[in-house]
């Protein structure tokens, strides 16, 4: 019997170290890789820099080793980034596809207006996390801050610990499981039935981002739908 | 948008390089406002000498070895000064109130910037990299300081334009945001006998908590009472003799962070401006959260 050999794929990993390469050159790297790429590269010394790794389009993928600063990973199309510190202001801004994980907490509007993929950060997200999100995937480990899911229009918003004021204001058609306590709700959102497809995709979407909670422990909430159209008895509610 | 930087030493054995700490973190702040910049340093050696009343003045009609003697002669007390950039700095063993008054006669048309035994502000128009410079910031101690770099919205680019704002005994305030309501508060404000430096909204805001410290109110509450009165876009930083406090507006629009450790508190619209600080990848790191007062004392 001959000795079977497995075909071990050798990753290599491009390190880019940020105190002395500049940010524009890390994003050309990222931006020249080829279709289908599925390079990896280490990023280190971020020290609280913007626009890291953003725009990407490419199967790639991203570990950023530190504190990020305004809009890391914006724009994500079918990357993995992954930032192992905070992150500032908008990480996964406009996000269409692939995964952004921040493994510490991250600023306001995480999330924004994102399309599509999943964002998981596993501290707190600070004010307006998933503002307009049009279809991403965001769950947060810890809390939210106010105005969270602000005029948001579609995807999921999971939120393990508690939301801060005026959560889904003026929310669409997103959904949004909170398992902590909502301090205030915002115009037109109110908590709705869990019903069984809501706990699978709730199961489905933690099991994403890797966490044990249980699905039974969240309330859903969304749109109450009455501020779709403009109705006089309403006006005091916009 | 403003940049703003402060930080509050725990650490006594870190007081002598609060300056050059202080400076890499305006510098940073750069990148969000270069019409003008300040610092206002507590307990500087030099600018704030033991048993002596430190005044800061811009626009001072006069050269700084001029204006020296004639504070001195108004004073009848010997006065030590120094020019740094667009701000005098006089010295004087008397207390602050008497040197004030003597400044204020020497040099009329002169805006006095900060008045107390503590604090020295320092600031003026142009680029926060060339300001530093001329601070001497690099070169200063203390324990504690605030910075601000600003990019002109609410009033024009002058001197008497640029934060912090020093309104009362070693108070200081920079300010990153727009007052909407400044211009009714400050007719209030007016009418009760209190007089203006600036057109700038954010004196407004420090007229006003000067006017409740003043009244017996602690940092805390007084934060607390501008929340109430004030409509707009604030992250503010306030500092007195012995406090360190932050807070933001209800939206809480504009950006903040703090970084704690037992060394140091730090403040910063943004988290790479911290990034220098000793020990900073330890530190606890949050976003203040909207209208809640965080104060910390020595």
């Amino acid at each position: 019997m001959g000795t079977l050999t497995e075909d071990v794929v050798q990753e290599t990993v491009t390190e880019v170290d940020l105190s002395a390469s500049s940010v524009r050159d890390l994003n050309a790297a990222l931006h020249a890789e080829p279709e289908g790429s599925t390079a990896g590269y280490r990023v280190v010394h971020p020290e609280g820099k913007h626009s890291l790794a953003v725009g990407l389009n490419r199967p790639v993928t991203v570990t950023i080793d530190g504190h990020v600063g305004y809009y890391a990973a914006g724009m994500n199309q079918l990357a993995t980034v992954e930032i192992d510190g905070n992150a500032g202001v908008g990480v996964a801004e406009n996000m269409m596809s692939g995964t952004v994980l921040v493994h510490g907490d991250a600023s306001q509007a995480a999330g924004a207006t994102a399309h599509g993929g999943l964002l998981v950060v596993d501290g707190n997200a600070a004010a307006r996390c998933g503002i307009s999100m049009k279809g991403v995937d965001i769950v947060v480990g810890g809390n939210v801050g106010h105005m969270s899911g602000f005029m948001a229009q579609a995807g999921r918003l999971v939120v393990c610990g508690d939301a801060g004021d005026a959560l889904g204001d003026s929310i669409y058609e997103a959904r949004i499981y909170v398992k902590g306590t909502v301090k205030s709700l915002g115009a037109d959102c109110v908590a709705k039935e869990m019903r069984p497809e809501h706990l699978d995709e709730l199961t489905r979407l933690l099991e994403a981002a890797g966490r044990d909670d249980d699905p039974a422990a969240f309330t859903r909430y969304g749109s109450a739908r009455t501020l779709y159209n403009f109705h006089v008895d309403n006006a005091s509610a916009y | 948008m403003c940049g703003i930087a402060g930080l509050h030493l725990r650490d006594a054995a870190l007081q002598p390089q609060l300056g050059s700490l202080l400076q890499t973190m305006l510098c940073q702040a750069a990148e969000r406002g270069t019409d003008a910049a300040g610092v206002g340093l507590y307990g500087d050696p030099s600018l704030n000498p033991a048993g002596r009343a430190t005044v800061c003045v811009i626009e001072s009609p006069l050269a700084a070895a001029e204006a020296v003697a004639g504070v001195e002669r108004a004073l009848g007390q010997p006065v030590q000064g120094r020019a740094s950039g667009q701000t005098t700095v006089f010295t004087a063993a008397v207390d602050p109130a008497l040197l004030e008054t003597a400044v204020r006669t020497a040099l009329p048309g002169a805006v006095v910037t900060s008045r107390g035994e503590n604090l020295a502000v320092l600031k003026g128009t142009g680029h926060p990299d060339d300001l530093a410079t001329t601070f001497r910031l690099a070169d200063a101690g203390g324990y504690q300081g605030v910075a601000h770099t600003r990019m002109a919205t609410e009033s024009a680019v002058t001197s008497t334009g640029s934060h912090p704002y020093s309104v009362g005994p070693d108070q200081c305030m920079v300010h990153n945001g727009s007052f909407a309501n400044h211009a009714t508060i400050r007719r209030e404000l007016m009418a009760e006998g209190i007089e203006f430096d600036s057109q700038n909204d954010t004196e407004v805001g420090a007229r006003f908590v000067a006017k409740q410290l003043a009244e017996g109110a602690d940092v805390e509450k007084a934060l607390r009472l501008l929340c109430e009165r004030f409509d707009g876009f604030y992250t503010l930083l306030v500092a007195t003799e012995n406090s360190f406090a932050v807070v933001r507006d209800a939206i809480a629009c504009k950006p903040a962070v703090v970084a704690e450790t037992d060394q140091w508190v730090a403040m910063a619209s943004e988290y790479r401006y911290l990034t220098g600080l000793p020990g900073v990848e330890n530190a606890r790191i949050f976003e203040p959260e909207p209208e809640v007062v965080y104060a910390w004392e020595r």
